[in-house]
């Protein structure tokens, strides 16, 4: 072969995987996307709903007899006063992480294959941070008095303190769901519009007509609507950087060895994005499979989220790695006991899971094979998600329970609240997101097409950059193996 | 083509695909339209020119929002930590703005968003319950596959006859009037 610089330019560097396979039309991705949202209710849901809102109810009926009895109730004693209700908090926000990156970072970044996964990406991120808002809320045993958290004038004249890490995060985890909600919004309104012109019942038009604004899919109303997603992407993209910094500032700018560490907020970061896309995963591979989404949600979307993950279990493990060798070469007794205590102590076993899951397991995905296999990385992402809960764990735990005296350390054991409380957010997580699949179109429709090749008006000029051959060259190939 | 309507209010034609749609705007503005729009599923690449729209105000509004929130919320956080009930706190200064950047930073981006979604709805003249688009079957085809133009009957070249001829010339199919 050739190497004049004429035969590199005709040999394409890589073959582009088609994004949305199985051959769509425009007519076809709306049909198949909103008539899931259409369609009778199918009796799976109908079990899944029952258990996932009783146990959201298992977490009311939790919450009400904490605020009752209150937060005596959970395993917290005297070194340890944040027990699971932290690590919960952390760990759903967290969660929420991939679902912004997804709408924002991706979208800035034009990577066009987010739009098969960005909606329900987002519905992800909201239920999380609601599972996520709760925690830290009750967690503060006068409930009643919450409100003291926002700066209101009030009759005592006082005004929250603004230098404490505890209130910028009320401020950060506050504005990240509010924005999360706006950008989700924004993104759906075309598609309530498509769904609310096949509505066939008087009570669903009425619905989807107000929630759609009177969309009209004018280029005039298409013009302001770019920009006000583009602004929205804009405004999320700091904010999937700076509010798990500002969670990891809790812990950061405390006293506390094991948690004095500048390191904390990229790690952080990493470690929610990590964690998100593990979680985007799980549910997308269910997702695809009930609604046999498979042309929609490839085994190439599944593949890049890996290698995500891949690349942010590294990131993690680097951080685990450099806070070690940190505590060593700080030459600071209390800071090297807390990482030999947390490795070797009595929550050894909480670490080597965490080590296990998240850096570990992830080393599965070098492997082109077991990346883009569906038990594989589904089994993967569930393991990741589990290490990810103990890594708040571990540092939540292991450095408040023995910290500078060890005339005051204590094990922490949770109680059944505790426990009952943790189940309970996953059957809030799951109410919600049963009811967004059921009304709501799971899949941005209007995204969708927009990256079909025949979108591009450039398909249709003869040469049309070589795509209309390629798209009917690749359709009959299918990514999916599945 | 229903012809029963005293006044129209708008004339509405399809066009094939997304590439027939931007010729027809080009030609539309080419000849002078000036109240007419291109209706799709999704946003077409090149439209804006084609139409010869000019650029949205949306990221001016949403930056002078941004700009004022960004100093509203140090302004709030000096004013109740520094001015009005002053505490000592770990021997801090009153005046941390290093500490207050967080929580300034996000009032910003709360506002931001709000006037991104709100500006749009504005400029967008949203909520808009009924439109006399609405009384169009094709308003069902562009929220699915149509590609659709729509002249409004206020246009000062729009007149029945000729806008007719027109949208036909250029390949306009199904024309309607409401």
């Amino acid at each position: 072969m050739s190497t004049t610089t004429e035969t590199l330019d005709r040999v394409p560097l890589e073959e582009e995987k088609p994004l949305i396979t199985g051959n769509q039309t425009f007519s076809s991705v709306t049909q198949k996307i909103s008539e899931i949202a259409e369609a009778r209710t199918p009796k799976l849901w109908w079990i899944a709903i029952g258990i996932s809102s009783s146990m959201m109810l298992f977490l009311i009926v939790l919450i009400g007899w904490l605020i009752w009895e209150g937060t005596g109730v959970w395993g917290l004693n005297v070194p340890v006063g944040w027990g699971w209700a932290i690590v919960n908090f952390v760990f759903w926000v967290g969660i929420g992480h991939a679902g912004t990156l997804i709408s924002a970072i991706l979208f800035l970044f034009r990577q066009k294959w987010r739009t098969s996964i960005n909606r329900f990406a987002e519905a992800m991120t909201l239920f999380a941070v609601i599972c996520a808002l709760i925690f830290p809320g009750i967690h503060v045993g006068r409930i009643w008095a919450a409100y003291w958290m926002i700066p209101l004038p009030n009759q005592m004249e006082m005004w929250p303190n603004f230098r404490s890490p505890l209130l910028w995060d009320i401020f950060a985890v506050g504005t990240y769901f509010t924005v999360s909600l706006l950008f989700w919004y924004t993104g759906l309104i075309p598609d309530l519009a498509s769904m609310r012109d096949r509505a066939k019942t008087k009570i669903r038009k009425i619905i989807l007509g107000i929630f759609s604004l009177g969309w009209r899919g004018g280029n005039r109303q298409w013009q302001n609507y770019e920009l006000a997603y583009l602004l929205l992407a804009g405004l999320s993209t700091p904010l999937v950087l700076s509010v798990h910094s500002v969670v990891s500032t809790d812990f950061a700018t405390s006293v506390i060895p094991g948690w004095h560490t500048t390191i904390f907020p990229p790690y952080f970061v990493a470690g929610a994005i990590f964690s998100g896309f593990a979680m985007v995963n799980t549910l997308a591979i269910i997702a695809r499979k009930i609604y046999k989404l498979e042309d929609f949600i490839t085994i190439n979307h599944l593949e890049k989220m890996n290698k995500i993950m891949l690349v942010t279990g590294m990131m993690v493990g680097y951080a685990y790695g450099c806070e070690f060798f940190i505590a060593w070469y700080g030459a600071n007794e209390y800071e090297s006991f807390a990482f030999i205590n947390r490795a070797f102590g009595p929550y050894a076993w909480a670490y080597w899971t965490m080590i296990t899951c998240n850096v570990l397991v992830p080393q599965l995905f070098w492997s082109k094979r077991l990346r883009t296999s569906i038990p594989v990385m589904f089994v993967a992402a569930l393991l990741i998600n589990v290490g990810m809960w103990f890594e708040r764990f571990v540092i939540v735990v292991t450095s408040l329970s023995a910290d500078f005296l060890p005339s005051s350390w204590d094990y922490y054991s949770p109680t059944f609240v505790d426990i009952g409380m943790f189940i309970g957010s996953f059957g809030l997580f799951f109410t919600f997101f049963l009811l967004f699949l059921r009304f709501v179109p799971m899949i941005a429709i209007s995204e969708v097409k927009a990256v079909l090749p025949q979108a591009d008006p450039h398909y249709y000029n003869g040469n049309g950059h070589g795509k209309k051959a390629q798209v009917q060259e690749t359709a009959t190939e299918r990514g999916d193996q599945s | 083509m229903s012809e029963n309507h005293e006044k129209p209010s708008m004339m509405l034609a399809e066009f094939d695909n997304p590439a027939h749609l931007l010729e027809a705007a080009e030609k539309l503005k080419n000849a002078g339209y000036k109240k007419f729009d291109c209706h799709s599923p999704f946003p077409i690449h090149g439209m804006d020119d084609a139409m010869g729209m000019k650029r949205s105000p949306l990221g001016w509004m949403v930056g002078f929002v941004a700009f004022f929130a960004l100093l509203g919320g140090f302004t709030l956080e000096w004013w109740t930590s520094a001015v009005d009930y002053p505490l000592v706190i770990s021997g801090k200064p009153f005046f941390s703005y290093q500490a207050y950047g967080p929580v300034a930073f996000a009032v910003m981006v709360l506002s931001s968003a709000f006037t991104a979604l709100l500006g749009m709805m504005a400029l967008n003249k949203l909520p808009m319950w009924y439109h006399q688009l609405f009384n169009s079957d094709k308003t069902a085809k562009i929220s699915n596959d149509g590609f659709v133009v729509s002249i409004e009957s206020k246009d000062q070249l729009f007149d029945r006859k000729k806008t007719k001829d027109f949208l036909e010339e250029i390949g306009g199919q199904n024309l309607e009037v409401i």
